[in-house]
Formats: C-alpha cells, structure tokens, sequence
C-alpha cells in the first residue's frame, strides 16, 4: 500500500485574546503612538488545539476522528484541508483533496438548483465537465428534479441538505474529508449517505471522518484515532479505539463517584449518592450526551440509615460558574416519605435536554426531614454536551449559541 | 511564495496538485474555473431580482452625470476644459464608479466571503480578483453609451478611441490591487469598512472628475499627480475628446504607481493569507 498523508508534530496555537473582540486599526496606531517599540502587545492568552499529532495514512484507509468538544478535531480537519495551516509541524498530502466541512458551502438563495449544483461543485473542485458528466446523477440523487429550475431560496431546508449532499457524493477525489455532515437529515437520507461513504471505501478512496455518531464511525471506518485536549490518545482499530473512547466516558463518571466517597463535604452523611449515570430512555449508558437528545440521570444513593421526607437536587452550572437552573423532584409535587436503609436511585427523566454544547457542570444536594441539609456535594459531576444538529438543518449549534436552546418553529408571513 | 504546508514526499509523487510548491499564477490556472463561478455567480444575482436589471448599469452613471452637470457645472460654473460637460462628466464617471465599486466590493470580499474562507481551500486572491471583474460588466455596459454621446456631440472618431479599452486595463490592476490589500486589512482591522466609503469620498474630491486638471495652479499639480487615477481618469476623456488638453505626464507616473501598488498588495496579501480563517 502507498502511503498517501504524513502528518508529523502538528501543533496549532490560537490565540483567545485576539478572537474575543474584533481587533481595530485605531487600538493599534494609538497603541503605537504610546509604545512605538512594543510590539505585539496586544496578544492574549494562546490554546492549543493541537499538540504534537502525527500519524500517517495508507491509501485506501477509513478514518474516523472521534473526541470530545474541544478536542481538536476540527482544527485537524482544518488543516488537512489547508483552510488553517499549523503553527508548526507538517502534513504531506500525495492526490487531489476534497473537503466537505458543510453541506452546500457557497449556495446562493437567489440561484436555481441547478445554478447551485454547478456552483457548489466548482467550490468543491469539480470541473465543470465533470459536473457536466454527473449532472443527471446528482439531481437524482438530491430527488429535488422538479424544483431543479427553482431559485433555492424557496427550497425547505431538508431539500438544500439533499441537494448539497447529492453535490458531495459525486466527488471523485483521492483524499475525502468529511465533518460530522452524516448528522444531519432524516434516517432514510442518512442510510443514503453512509452508502455513499460506502461506495467511496470500497472503490480504495482514502476518507477522514469526523463523527459524534459513533455507530457511523464504527460501520465505516478501519481505523479510529481518539483525540483528546489536542493530542492523540489511541489510534488503531475503529471498534476498539470506539470502545476505549465510551469507557472513559464511564471512568470519567467514576472517578466523578469517587470523590463522592470522601467525607470532605458540607451535609451529616446520612445519606449521600454513590454514582451518577447518564442514560439513553431504553436504559442503556450513553457514551455521549448531545444537545436535544432525550436522556436520563440516575442518581444512586446510599442511606445507611432511613431518611424522613428526602428531597433529591441537582443544579447545572457552566464550565464558569454560572447557574443555568436547579431542579427538586418536591418541584414536581411528588413526596417520597421515606429512603433507606440501603441503597436505590431516582431517575430525571428529560425528554429533550435543551442545553447548548458545553462542558457544564452538575452539583448534587439532598435534604432531609424540614429541610435539614443531609448531603450536598461540593464535588461536581461533569456533563458534557456534545454538538449536534438540533434542528435537522445542517447548522450546528455550538456553545456561541448561549446557554440554553428552546424547541421553536419559525413562521415567515409577508404582507 | 509557496501556498503549501508542506513539501512534496520523497518519493515520487502520484498527483500532488495540493500540497506541491508552485507559483501564484500557476495555481490560479488552476482554479480558474472556480473564479468563473464565483463571477458567474456576483453577475448572476447582481441582474436577478432588480425590475430594471441591466438598465442600472447606465442609470448610475447617466443620473450622476446629470447632477454633476446641474450642479458643478450650471451652478459651481467649475471649467470644463471647453469639453460639453455631459461628456465631460460622463467619460471620467464611467471608469471612477467601476473603480469605486470594486475598491468597495474587494474590501469587503474576504469578510463578506468568510464562509467560503473558513469551510473550504481555494486561493484568497480569487475572492478580491472576482470583486475586480464583476464592476467590469457594467462599464462595458455604460462604454455602449458612448456611441450616443459620439452621435450627441458630433465628437469626432479616431484612433484616440482605441484607448479607452486599453485604459481600463491599468484601472482594473490599480482598483484590484489595492482592493485585494484592503480586503487583506480588513480580515485583521475591522475599521478598515467604516474607512473604505470615507476613502472613497475623499479620492472623488483628490481626482480630475469634477474639474480639469487645468484648474489646478501649476505648483500644486504634481499632488494630483500623485494619486495614479489623476493620469487614468484624464487619459478615459482625452480618449473620448481628443481636444481635451490631457497631461500625457500624468499618466507616466499613474503606470508605474500603479504596478508598485499591486505587486505590494499581492504581497502583503500572499503574506497575511494563511491566517485569515483564522481571524475572519
């Protein structure tokens, strides 16, 4: 097999101070008149995004890139596809790159479809006579024929993913790099769009795929590489890099319930919570938590001895301290009289957990018989909200979106 | 300057059209098509959805014209050098609004094209190149009227004519160069979009479009000199008037000041492009 990418000690440095505000030509000169000779004050503080990341690709080889938010995913992908280049390192590319990094870069609303499909794919690097060649296809495969001649404006957004995937599906690159666009549309799109990555593998193309959905990782890919806080942390066989990635999701909840056997906390211990799980509703861990996906927290607990009249609390706060609500199961009007002794667990069912993808924190309390504080944790339990496509548009919604999100719908009327 | 991250592998390579060292001009062969596209696309909308679709292309320059006459003409009673003042006014408004329009457009380009800059590799220059060529279908389309203002004015057709195709070579160089370093600023300095319709004002008052250079005093004519549309601008109406009294020095600075500013702005753009998607 020849080798077709070498990556060697990539690192990227950003620098947070310059992308919190705009920077002004006016901040600078007045900076130069006070201090004509310092310059390049005005940095902030740097991040890492990638730290000393090298490996190397055999053609023909499936990559999936899993890894929390933050990890360095998509900077990788970034610089693979020579958007952003590295601080240092290097990458060697041999064959014609692709990017998919969205579906439909470039689309005009005032355009037609078909103006679309042929812009699109020249943004993609198409030539024109191979958008030429597979135009039939393309529009087959988008199933959007009879509005072809529509400006897309009036397309709904389901029609505009399919018809940017159906643009994508028929690149004929060496290298393919695709960002976590399979997360989007309806099952039956989503089946049509794993074929397609299918065909590419089996026809020896060499596809880098970043995924939350870890199932579509585990189908289609040979090989995983985990990062994490900007270095690799396993890079081999996809099942097993899969496997490793979920468990540390359980180590990161046990070492969250590990803490929680310390008696260095505010409360008479009567009672305390031992572990926290997050759960899909069947009852099945979930290796990853994402924004509007219903999920279930189970709180176990330990009661020594029985508890009069307990009321079970958590609070979420952000990764910076702020509050983004509390919840009691009393709220809800439900009196439990009695807990314990032994041990038990309370479900929090939500249907729809409408945060924003951030690293949020959860704080635990439990009161006894007239509110006397029995337990409160000062220990935080951590729970990651990964980023998804809540409402099945395409648009990712990431933690620039503030807190919280709330199910909506949008209704346009014109006069 | 090489657009690459890396060199090629040892071995010989297959295909290493995106990662292998080669020239600007080279890979903007390359993606020519693309730049098309992205052409395509600006005239495309610019003519779709407006009623009066191509007429705008001579509605601008007509109207300003008109007002200009009124105006500077009937009421300043600024000299127009013995030239009708429609055609006075008409022949340099042309090519200034392809060059205002562009410096505008191309300043805008790169942040106004921030999705394409952080999704997807192409060469950034396409983007001010693009914003150069789209303002070019509307002064073809405004040059047509000339042909009304010939027959108007019973201005006599000679070789002099044959310039004005020629000139809008350098004014395309001179609005896309310092166009794509704005663009470049911008990216970085985002007061640079309050600065550009300032600046665009201004260099309307420092360029011979609503008086002859004639009305200058002698001493003071090499700061007009200076700015290289002075030369451009004066060289569009001698093309159109051949009586008009054009100072051929003029244009001798305006070339070379011209070619110092795209090869600088090329630079400094080829220089500051890698991290535009990073601070877009």
């Amino acid at each position: 097999m020849t080798r077709c990418i070498e990556v060697q000690a990539l690192c990227k440095k950003y620098r947070i101070g310059k992308l919190q505000h705009d920077l002004m030509l006016r901040e600078q000169l007045i900076q130069f008149v006070r201090k004509p000779f310092n310059r390049g004050s005005a940095e902030g503080d740097t991040v890492w995004a990638l730290r000393d990341v090298s490996f190397h690709v055999d053609e023909g080889e499936v990559i999936g890139i899993i890894g929390r938010n933050g990890a360095g995913k998509s900077t990788l992908l970034k610089i693979l596809s020579r958007i952003t280049y590295p601080t240092s390192g290097a990458v060697k590319v041999r064959g014609r790159i692709a990017s998919l990094l969205e579906v439909g870069t470039g689309f005009h609303d005032e355009l037609t479809g078909r103006e679309n499909v042929y812009l699109n794919g020249s943004i993609l690097g198409m030539k024109k006579r191979e958008v030429d060649r597979h135009f039939d296809a393309i529009v087959d495969f988008s199933g959007v024929e009879q509005f072809i001649d529509t400006p897309i404006k009036r397309y709904s957004s389901g029609m505009r993913l399919r018809l940017g995937f159906a643009v994508a599906a028929h690149l004929d690159p060496d290298v393919l790099v695709v960002d976590e666009v399979l997360a989007v549309g309806d099952a039956g799109f989503q089946k049509k769009c794993i074929k397609a990555m299918d065909e590419l593998r089996s026809s020896g193309r060499t596809v880098f795929f970043v995924s939350h959905n870890l199932a579509a990782v585990e189908n289609l890919c040979s090989r995983g590489i985990w990062l994490d806080a900007g270095s690799i942390q396993m890079d081999g066989a996809a099942k097993e890099v899969i496997l490793s990635y979920m468990r540390s999701f359980a180590s990161g909840q046990l070492s969250g319930s590990g803490p929680l056997e310390t008696e260095n906390r505010l409360g008479n211990g009567e009672i305390r919570y031992t572990r926290i799980e997050y759960l899909s509703p069947d009852g099945t861990p979930c290796g990853i938590v994402r924004s509007g996906d219903p999920l279930v927290i189970r709180f176990h607990y330990r009661a020594p001895k029985p508890i009069r009249d307990p009321n079970f609390g958590f609070r979420i706060f952000t990764p910076t301290g702020t509050l983004v609500t509390e919840a009691a199961h009393w709220l809800h009007g439900i009196h439990i009289p009695k807990v314990g002794p032994g041990e038990g667990y309370i479900d929090v069912e939500i249907d729809s957990l409408n945060l924003v993808p951030a690293q949020y924190q959860l704080s635990l309390w439990i009161t006894g018989h007239g509110g006397a504080l029995v337990y409160d944790g000062d220990l935080r339990v951590a729970l990651d909200v990964e980023v998804t496509d809540v409402y099945r548009s395409g648009r990712m919604l990431d933690s620039r979106f503030g807190l919280v999100y709330f199910p909506q719908r949008w209704r346009v009327t014109q006069a | 300057m090489e657009s690459v991250i890396a060199p090629q592998l040892s071995e010989k390579p297959r295909i290493a059209k995106d990662y292998a060292e080669r020239s600007t001009l080279a890979e903007l062969w390359e993606y020519r098509e693309l730049f098309y596209f992205l052409a395509w696309r600006d005239v495309k909308v610019r003519y779709k959805q407006t009623a009066l679709g191509v007429l705008w292309a001579v509605i601008q320059p007509f109207f300003t014209m008109l007002i200009f006459t009124v105006v500077f003409g009937q009421i300043a009673n600024i000299s127009s050098d013995g030239v009708p003042r429609p055609v006075f006014y008409f022949s340099a408004l042309l090519p200034w609004i392809y060059f205002s329009s562009t410096l505008s457009a191309a300043g805008m380009s790169l942040v106004s094209n921030s999705g394409l800059l952080t999704k997807i590799y192409f060469p950034r220059i396409v983007l001010p190149a693009t914003a150069a060529l789209v303002p070019l279908v509307d002064f073809l389309i405004g040059s047509v009227l000339l042909a009304g203002f010939i027959a108007y004015y019973n201005l006599p057709v000679g070789w002099s004519l044959a310039l004005w195709p020629l000139l809008i070579v350098p004014t395309v160089l001179l609005a896309f160069g310092l166009g794509a370093f704005l663009a470049a600023l911008n990216v970085k300095y985002r007061d640079i979009k309050y600065a550009i319709p300032f600046g665009i004002q201004l260099l309307l008052f420092m360029t011979p479009i609503i008086y002859p250079s004639s009305v200058i005093p002698e001493r003071f004519r090499w700061l007009l000199a200076l700015n290289p549309l002075t030369g451009l601008i004066e060289a569009f109406r001698y093309a159109l008037v051949p009586s008009y009294s054009v100072q051929w020095s003029h244009l001798a600075i305006s070339l070379p000041v011209t070619a110092v500013i795209v090869v600088c702005s090329v630079l400094y753009f080829r220089r500051t492009e890698k991290a535009f998607a990073d601070i877009v």
